[in-house]
């Protein structure tokens, strides 16, 4: 059996002795008998180390790992250098909790101070928190942070992951704010649609950038819009594009939130990844969750400490910007560490290459009689339609150890490239595809 | 010194293949003109940087870790290297369920194994973390009283020794908070609570042991005041290591839970997360479980609740962290996993014990896994706080318990020394809390100062927060 208990139980036979009980049974002797489980529990009996590793990698065995990856759509697949899982593993980082005290505590704390200010570089924004779970519940976050008392509607947009749309509709069956879907036009959303949507009470607009389709949206027209009615105007970005497309500040956001699944965090079957919020400065004081904070020390030497906590649930309560306690500080300390190792060249690099290959692709696609649908301009996603069914092609694919784009519907497909496909590999896709 | 003052422009580390496609950029009215400063360091320089900044945090690793509530216990390193496994780790949420069943067998296992220690029959892994697990309960809750067309249920009834994320997630739920004060033994006044419900309760959160680590002797009543008035019962899951293999909330009469897997089920809390917060239910709330269940024919496969209260996150939680707290159920299995909890209550209770004649217990009778100290009267006598002698175990290696919770009790000190610890390191720990005490009588002062060996000494929080820097700042 195994188990990480040390005392024998000679020792705890002492221990029991000491503090003058008998047995473990005395330490439970005042639970009712009417709740205590009779018997054990069903569960199988424990292994050796050595048996569960056999065991565990048996079921990992049932999964099929791609050799290559064409799919996105919310998840995606990224060069991770080695030094972040080095990081990650360290374990004074690992095993340690919210550093609440934090003269011991320094390191967890800048790291995480170095990662709030690399989200605003990379945002342009003026302040980020320490992470919420994912993208989409950091775009539920960024929602609610705009609800005002007249203002208790949210607009958000069609083109938006379907996912986050989701989550989002979910946290307003609690809050109770009201959820109102910007219809989508040729791939982008519609923006006559959203003039007459947008009124007094609207809180915000959320828009994805690039959208769940690949597109860039007239994220700076929709900015103007949102503005001109009083609403705060939330864009979700991909945070490698931000390397090269303009950043939310540029397009006039007023809250920037996504995935930072794509900072060399593993695709791991959807978690955990990270959601990263940054705002305008005017917003702070909404932002929900842990912000790390710089300050001095008595002998006036340079710290680090979680501050602004008068937002939160310890200290509010009831009343707090939300609930959140535990977030997702490992993933933070990952995406600093793999920002750093690619750095302003490495990160503009992998989002070229992300933007130039999906073009190459959708054009060889093209070639053997797909077509392109998106209209507007594409980062590294792009829907294609063929006669083919979707079905087929995926299949095909997956014959040949790659993972084909997903499937919109039955001829419809949304694929993605990134730096991880080569050109050769897009090619051996296009030789498939020709046979189907 | 923080990473950017030593980046150095054109240094840098890792470098992709060269481009072999033709090179596109943005439009230029979609392209970046904002400058980017990303650090440009070597790998060497960089790596340096981590080390630096690891010896300068505390981990359970660094030692004792007795901070209440949290359950900082050892993080067993089969768990780690499992959850990196290229099976798991390299699996595309998105792929077809015939290509993921081994991540569908994990879901299904481990769903199996929590709902037979909880007593409960369904179990949602989506939850990111404790709160959202919190949310995820109320949320069914709610929906449970919608469905049965009863919308006058505002209210959720919390005890006033309650974690602040219930009430912080009842608010998020849409519901009014009441707050039920404790009796004098420290759990919850059956009088105030039968005083409390009515037409309006929508239900009724609880931590059982409570966060004073007793366990509520009457909880069968309580719950069955709850369901006389037409209420759930919520049992928040931070304090099940005391208690599992022992007792089971199902059992107890509750019909919607949370876990911390990150606590009772030792997954690594990364220095704040990632965590996770599976919930589950009794069978007459299953339909509203979030996201999806995994069935099983002839393969897994998912299947959605008839009336789910929706997703709560993208796609199926802390997938990695699961897998870590699976491992280490199979570990321990149908024997360890009540050892541990006898063994964490044993640890709680030998330290209490020892440290008793001296400090002031909140309550003094058997607790569970953990236990309360009040410094209320040594730091009426001597000045010293808490806070002091929180500092004062930094620079005895000790990560401190948890301060100024449960806010009932004044000047807290919330002990919970986990099973994975040995008699010897408690002993340590026992001395070490005996000296400060003794410190604090003869010499307050150098406990005011403390800490005194740490990286920096206190910090001061008040100007942290009234002129917040919260980034580095190019311009400056």
């Amino acid at each position: 059996m195994g188990g990480y208990v040390p005392s024998t139980d000679q020792e705890q036979l002492q221990m029991l002795h000491e503090i003058g009980l008998k047995s473990m049974d005395d330490l439970f002797a005042h639970i009712p008998e009417e709740v205590k489980i009779q018997g054990s529990l069903e569960l199988p009996a424990g292994l050796s180390e050595l048996e569960v590793r056999r065991k565990v990698q048996g079921i990992a065995r049932k999964n099929k790992v791609f050799s290559s990856i064409f799919r996105g759509a919310g998840a995606y697949r990224h060069f991770i250098p080695a030094i972040v899982k080095s990081v990650t593993g360290k374990e004074n980082f690992l095993t340690s909790y919210t550093p609440y005290q934090a003269e011991i505590s320094q390191g967890v704390l800048q790291s995480i101070y170095e990662y709030q200010t690399m989200i605003c570089d990379l945002t342009g924004m003026d302040v980020s928190n320490a992470s919420v779970y994912d993208g989409s519940t950091a775009a539920a976050e960024g929602i609610a942070m705009c609800q005002e008392r007249k203002r208790k509607k949210a607009l958000v947009s069609a083109c938006a992951n379907p996912s986050t749309l989701e989550v989002v509709k979910t946290y307003c069956f609690g809050n109770q704010m009201e959820l109102v879907v910007i219809p989508e036009k040729d791939g982008t959303t519609d923006m006559e649609r959203l003039k007459e949507q947008i009124d007094a009470s609207t809180a915000c607009v959320y828009i994805q950038h690039p959208n769940y389709y690949g597109n860039l949206e007239d994220a700076a027209g929709i900015g103007e819009i949102v503005h001109e009615a009083g609403a705060k105007f939330i864009m979700s970005v991909n945070p490698i594009s931000l390397a090269i497309v303009k950043t939310p500040r540029e397009y006039g956001a007023d809250i920037a939130v996504g995935d930072g699944q794509p900072l060399g965090l593993p695709l791991s079957f959807g978690g955990p990844y990270l959601g990263f919020m940054s705002c305008v400065s005017e917003m702070m004081r909404k932002l929900p969750g842990r912000i790390v904070g710089q300050t001095k020390d008595k002998n006036g030497k340079t710290g680090y400490v979680l501050t602004l906590q008068a937002r939160e649930q310890h200290i509010r309560r009831e009343k707090a910007s939300s609930n959140i306690c535990t977030n997702q500080a490992l993933c933070a300390l990952a995406i600093g560490t793999y920002l750093a190792s690619m750095g302003n060249e490495g990160l503009k690099n992998a989002a070229v290459q992300c933007t130039s290959k999906a073009h190459y692709m959708a054009a060889e696609l093209e070639k053997i009689g797909y077509s392109v649908e998106n209209k507007a301009e594409f980062f590294h996603e792009f829907v294609t339609s063929s006669d083919v069914p979707a079905e087929k092609i995926m299949n095909a694919l997956a014959a040949k150890d790659v993972l084909g784009g997903y499937p919109l519907d039955g001829h419809r497909v949304l694929w993605c490239c990134t730096e991880m496909n080569s050109k050769e590999e897009i090619d051996e896709v296009i030789r498939i595809l020709k046979e189907v | 010194m923080l990473i950017f003052e030593k980046s150095r422009p054109g240094r840098g580390c890792t470098e992709l293949p060269p481009i072999d496609v033709p090179v596109i950029m943005p439009d230029e009215k979609n392209k970046r003109t904002l400058p980017m400063h990303m650090p440009e360091m070597s790998e060497g320089d960089l790596s340096r940087h981590y080390t630096e900044l690891a010896k300068k945090s505390h981990g359970v690793n660094d030692g004792f870790y007795p901070l209440g509530s949290c359950t900082m216990k050892y993080n067993p390193k089969i768990n780690d290297e499992m959850a990196s496994l290229p099976g798991f780790a390299e699996i595309h949420p998105m792929q077809p369920s015939n290509t993921v069943q081994g991540c569908m067998e994990v879901m299904h296992l481990i769903e199996k194994y929590l709902c037979e220690i909880t007593g409960m029959n369904h179990m949602s892994m989506q939850p990111a973390a404790g709160s959202h697990g919190e949310f995820a309960g109320l949320l069914l809750i709610k929906a449970y009283h919608e469905s049965r067309g009863d919308y006058k249920r505002t209210k959720i009834i919390v005890p006033d020794s309650a974690h602040g994320t219930n009430p912080a997630s009842a608010a998020m739920a849409g519901y009014s908070v009441v707050s039920v004060p404790s009796s004098e033994d420290g759990c919850v006044d059956i009088e105030k609570l039968r005083a409390a419900v009515g037409r309006d309760t929508a239900g009724l959160m609880l931590t059982n042991p409570n966060t004073l680590g007793l366990f509520d002797k009457n909880i069968l009543e309580i719950t069955d005041i709850i369901h006389e008035c037409g209420g759930l019962c919520y049992y928040d899951g931070a304090n099940l290591n005391a208690v599992m293999g022992i007792v089971r909330p199902g059992d107890m009469g509750f019909d919607v839970i949370h876990l911390n897997l990150h606590k009772t089920f030792s997954t690594p809390h990364g220095g704040g997360g990632p965590g996770s917060g599976p919930v589950g239910c009794k069978e007459h709330l299953a339909q509203f479980l979030p996201s999806v269940f995994v069935k099983r024919e002839e393969e897994f496969f998912f299947e959605k609740p008839s009336h789910s209260i929706g997703e709560l996150k993208d796609f199926y939680g802390n997938f990695l962290v699961v897998v870590r707290a699976l491992t280490y159920i199979l570990t321990l299995g149908n024997e360890g996993i009540p050892k541990a909890a006898r063994s964490a209550v044993l640890n709680a209770n030998y330290m209490m014990n020892r440290l008793g004649d001296l400090y002031t217990m909140a309550y003094d009778t058997t607790c569970m896994h953990e236990f309360v100290m009040s410094l209320s009267e040594l730091k009426k006598n001597t000045g010293v706080s808490a806070l002091d002698i929180a500092k004062g175990l930094l620079d005895n290696g000790i990560h401190p318990p948890t301060m100024y919770f449960p806010m009932i009790v004044g000047e807290a000190l919330m002990v919970e020394p986990t099973e994975t610890e040995s008699k010897e390191t408690l002993d340590h720990a026992i001395e070490v809390f005996r000296q400060l005490y003794k410190t604090a009588e003869t010499d307050p002062e150098r406990l005011h100062q403390a800490p005194a060996h740490t990286s920096v000494t206190r910090l001061d929080e008040v100007e942290a927060a009234r002129h917040p820097v919260l980034r580095y700042n190019w311009e400056l």
